[in-house]
């Protein structure tokens, strides 16, 4: 029997859709951990103490520094060792990609909060409002409109970065891709097929954030 | 744990030689993007009509897809239909592929930041375009895109981890795969962080300056 690689694309569907669906819950769970963190991490980037500044320095610099590729091995093949636990490979991979993500929207916090003018926190400061109030009621609410547009690249950037999770055995949107070619492996072209429907696909999630994301810049730079 | 560092010492070279080849990598790659982001600039500059969609095309893909799909592609993909490349020229035309789309944004946002009255001024003077790009909008362009160019290469070098994917041995494929041969897993991932760290911490805190210095220049503060 002939197939068509429309055929085999169509067949295939349900199976890459499976894939698609833990590539986007790695994403959103990576997403609401790093946003959560990010504010408080940026947050504390612009503290007075020292030792803090000093802490969240280093951490955001080894997090710079050393590939996120680096860091999931590290968890794959550190973790069971160093600590003699077992970590499933999708909770690891949260873990990673959410302590990277930390320190990437914490940098767009800490310049959102830096670029108001000074007189704010004077300001605040002198009506008496205490340090958690100050963020709360007047620095937050007037950094976030310069947070967002660069903060939704980070998302794209975190779903891109989840592809590397299949490196340590998740089972995301290119590991279903693969076990697909592996089936099909009589059909000569499925593997290019699949492969570019997974390339399209991450297109597909991908470029409308970023593309979203741009038109808010341009929209509030003005 | 007992650190083994005979092991460890032994094999130094090879840890050396694997973050040359990442190192180098990362070099050629940078410098053939920064080829394929200067010629797409000047396209985008000069607004040359069929080749402007293109470019913006390769842009938004490359900024919008992950490398390992790209690698994967040319590499797995590819060769069922009959095209058989090399691992090598994969990694080189993926990370230009990727490499290139970043570097042209860069380049596009310095050439954007370029106040209008400059261009407008240099056309005053009776500069011709070619004039006015060369000696009125680039140099003032580039300035503005050093601090992100150079987050972009720093970026780009790190991209080369993911190119042990498609088994060239740099620095992380090393690890792994002397992990696997000898179980030696600590001593291995205690190498490999330090030449990452070697090589990284530096740049990032080179890019850090960078940073502070441009800044100090742009804004009024």
């Amino acid at each position: 029997m002939e197939r068509t690689g429309i055929d085999l694309l169509i067949h295939s569907l349900p199976e890459l859709g499976k894939g698609v669906v833990q590539t986007v819950l790695i994403s959103l769970y990576t997403i609401i951990f790093s946003l959560a963190g990010g504010i408080m991490f940026g947050a504390l980037r612009t503290s007075r103490l020292w030792w803090l500044r000093f802490l969240t320095r280093s951490y955001l610099e080894l997090f710079r520094s050393i590939p996120i590729l680096v860091w999931l091995f590290f968890f794959f093949f550190g973790l069971p060792i160093f600590f003699g636990i077992n970590v499933p490979a999708f909770t690891s991979a949260v873990l990673v990609l959410s302590l990277w993500g930390i320190s990437e929207i914490g940098e767009v916090v800490r310049g959102a909060l830096q670029s108001l003018p000074k007189g704010q926190t004077e300001a605040g400061k002198s009506i008496g409002l205490n340090t958690f109030q100050l963020f709360r009621y007047v620095l937050l609410p007037q950094a976030v409109r310069r947070m967002i547009p660069p903060t939704i690249s980070v998302f794209t950037r975190i779903i891109m970065t989840s592809s590397l999770t299949v490196l340590v055995g998740v089972t995301e949107m290119i590991k279903s891709g693969q076990q697909v070619i592996e089936r099909n492996y009589t059909y000569g072209h499925a593997a290019i097929i699949i492969y570019g429907a997974l390339f399209v696909f991450y297109f597909l999630i991908c470029y409308p954030l970023s593309a979203y994301s741009r038109r808010l810049e341009r929209r509030w730079t003005q | 744990m007992q650190l083994d560092t005979d092991f460890m010492t032994r094999h130094i070279p090879d840890f050396v030689h694997a973050a040359g080849l990442s190192l180098s990598i990362g070099g050629i790659a940078i410098l053939l993007s920064l080829s394929v982001a200067c010629i797409y600039s000047a396209i985008l500059f000069f607004q040359v009509p069929i080749l402007k969609g293109f470019v913006r095309a390769h842009v938004e893909v490359a900024r919008n897809t992950p490398l390992l799909i790209q690698l994967f592609f040319l590499y797995y993909g590819l060769p069922s239909i009959g095209i058989k490349l090399s691992s090598m020229t994969v990694v080189f035309i993926a990370m230009t592929f990727l490499g290139g789309g970043y570097f042209t944004e860069v380049f596009r946002s310095g050439l954007d930041a370029v106040t209008k009255t400059q261009a407008e001024s240099g056309l005053a003077l009776g500069l011709s375009r070619m004039q006015l790009f060369r000696y009125v909008i680039m140099p003032q362009a580039f300035r503005i895109s050093i601090p992100a160019l150079f987050a972009n290469f720093i970026f780009l070098l790190k991209e080369t981890t993911i190119v042990s994917a498609v088994a060239v041995p740099e620095l992380l494929y090393t690890t792994t795969s002397y992990i696997s041969l000898y179980y030696k897993t600590y001593e291995m991932l205690l190498m490999m962080t330090i030449c990452y760290l070697i090589i990284f911490l530096p740049l990032s805190f080179l890019l850090s300056c960078i940073e502070r210095r441009y800044q100090y220049g742009t804004h009024g503060h």
